[in-house]
């Protein structure tokens, strides 16, 4: 579904992604996991059309999403649950909702995914009318979550949806990621809950100063020593 | 929290002013003693007061829209204010139209005025230092009143135009062009709220203010939308050009007169924050013209004046706005 191959990116001349080749398959969940610092956000930035991929190449079923201008990557199919959920504080659930319903194709639809994101989350249901800043750090995430799903994506970009949450949250954000995944949806997750994401992912690469280290099925990499020592602290 | 308590202080400090203003000096008017409650004429000057602070209340409107979404001020906003007065003017007066579609093309130029102030300058200086931004509006300033000068000419032109005024009570005598002014003020305020709050575009114009980049994860064009609202801006200023252009005269320095006034509504109430520039245009309005009634008009001004300054330091950031 989603293939990136040799792809530099970076920041006026600081150059945060060196030749990243990358794939994730129709239906399949993958992991990008790795320190502080390593690009992780910077690559979902690339793959969303936030900052220009200065070289490779980038296709969404087959679609180049180089050639393609950033507020068009959505209608391809790609929704980016940002890092720190950046929701508009000041609006409330239903508005934030609305707005990831914004594109023609889906507004035609809110009706039908409001109650689909209503039912995933019954609390976004009970908070509709209050406003997104006011909510507490998980109802924050599933409110972002949610409103990636109003666009009815193909591909769901999931930038740390556990940080900042508290360990009881984070086990419902790993529930979720389980739920979304049988409404075959396809997921990429970036995540410092290593040991908690290899278990819904299928497959992880792992990211280090903007290169790709090492990749494999989950399964591989929990058992990797060099990953259960650097990752997950074992 | 402390934001609302703040504003119940403010409340009370802003009802007391005016019940020093309002009531203090009136019992002791001429060496009479008269109750404020039972003095029509002050009663006639609050109402009056009121009127003006729709027409405040619209002129800082589109200030405060292009402000809160574009986030650069339109040192300007007044001058074109001032464009749309005598686009009015020349339909109305040399062309011979009849006032309304005078005024209907006169919304529509500025319209189109403030779309290509987007598209010609603003558009390049969105990420650029606020300095350079307000140097590039400013300069904007000197260049409409100057080609205003070369076009129209200094005289002072006005439509001659009267609409009167009725009776309210026996004694208590309300301007229509007052009036009229207030009531489209109001209509325009309620009808630009339903469309911020209603529409889809409305709300991703409010979300653009909030979080520029993630509208574009949403797939909005935000180049598309600052257009969208220059123009809306720049219309606002149009039908604030009718509102006015019905009451005064037309010159092309008629934006240092109430340009400035614009500019202390937005920063009091909050730049950006519309409901606060409401607020504020009506306590604006209200000071003026009781400063008026009791001293002098430009006693009036001087209280507003000091009202700002005040307010500036106790609130920097304006009734309603949120610190940063
Ligand atoms: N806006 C920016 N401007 C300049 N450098 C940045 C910016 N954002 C991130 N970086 C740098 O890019 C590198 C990768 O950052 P990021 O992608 O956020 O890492 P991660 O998400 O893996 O923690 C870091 O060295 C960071 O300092
Ligand atoms: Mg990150």
């Amino acid at each position: 579904m989603l293939a990136l191959s040799g792809v530099d990116a970076g920041y006026g001349s600081f150059q945060a992604l060196f030749d990243c080749t990358l794939e994730v398959r129709t239906g399949e969940a993958v992991a990008v996991i790795g320190p502080n610092g390593a690009g992780k956000t910077t690559l979902m930035r690339v793959i969303s059309g936030l900052i220009p991929a200065r070289s490779g190449t980038m296709t969404m079923q087959d679609l180049d999403l180089v050639a393609t201008p950033p507020h068009d990557i959505i209608r391809l199919g790609i929704a980016h649950v940002p890092e720190n959920r950046r929701l508009f504080p000041r609006m409330t659930v239903e508005d934030n909702l609305r707005m990831g319903a914004y594109i023609p194709m889906a507004r035609a639809r809110f009706g039908e995914r409001l109650e689909f994101v209503y039912d995933l989350f019954p609390r976004m249901r009970e908070r509709r009318n209050q406003l997104a800043g006011t909510l507490s750090g998980g109802e924050q995430q599933m409110c972002a979550i949610g409103r990636a799903l109003m666009s009815g994506p193909k591909l769901l970009l999931l930038d740390e949806p556990s940080a900042g949450l508290a360990p009881v949250v984070v086990e419902r954000i790993f529930e979720l990621i389980r739920v979304i995944r049988e409404r075959d949806l396809t997921v990429l997750i970036v995540e410092q809950n290593v040991q908690q994401v290899l278990q819904v992912v299928d497959r992880a690469y792992v990211l280090e100063a903007g290169s790709i280290r090492m990749s494999g099925s989950a399964r591989e990499l929990s058992d990797n020593e060099e990953v259960r020592r650097l990752y997950m602290g074992l | 929290m402390g934001r609302l308590d703040t504003g119940r202080i403010l409340a009370t400090l802003a009802v007391i002013m005016f019940a020093c203003l309002a009531y203090v000096p009136t019992i002791v008017r001429e060496g009479d003693i008269v109750f404020a409650l039972t003095d029509v004429y002050l009663y006639e000057t609050m109402i009056n007061g009121l009127l003006l602070g729709g027409v405040l209340a619209l002129l800082s409107l589109g200030l405060n829209l292009i402000f809160g979404v574009i986030d650069v001020v339109w040192i300007c906003y007044a001058e074109v204010v001032m464009l749309g007065m005598y686009a009015i003017f020349y339909c109305h007066t040399v062309f011979g139209l009849p006032l309304i579609p005078s005024m209907m093309i006169g919304i529509a130029l500025t319209a189109v005025l403030g779309y290509a102030i987007h598209y010609l300058v603003i558009r390049h200086l969105v990420n650029a230092q606020p300095i350079n931004q307000l140097l590039a509006t400013g300069g904007l300033l000197f260049f409409f009143q100057s080609a205003a000068t070369l076009a129209f000419g200094i005289e002072f032109r006005n439509l001659g135009v009267s609409l009167g005024s009725f009776a309210l009570t026996q004694d208590i005598y309300v301007s229509w062009a007052r009036l009229a002014a207030f009531a489209t003020a109001a209509i325009c305020v309620l009808g630009l709220y339903l469309f911020l709050t209603r529409s889809y575009t409305g709300t991703a114009i409010r979300a653009i203010s909030q979080d520029r980049e993630i509208m574009t994860l949403m797939g909005v064009q935000q180049g598309r939308m600052y257009l969208m609202t220059s123009a809306i801006g720049g219309g606002l200023a149009g039908l604030a050009a009718c509102l006015l252009v019905l009451q005064y005269d037309v010159h092309p320095f008629v934006g240092l007169s109430f340009g400035p006034i614009a500019f202390m509504i937005c920063v009091l109430g909050g730049l950006g924050n519309m409901v606060g520039g409401f607020i504020a245009a009506f306590i604006f309005s209200e000071l003026i013209a009781l400063g008026g009634y009791h001293f002098d008009i430009e006693w009036g001004y001087v209280f507003a004046f000091v009202f700002f300054i005040v307010m500036m330091f106790i609130r920097p950031e304006g009734l309603l706005g949120k610190r940063s």
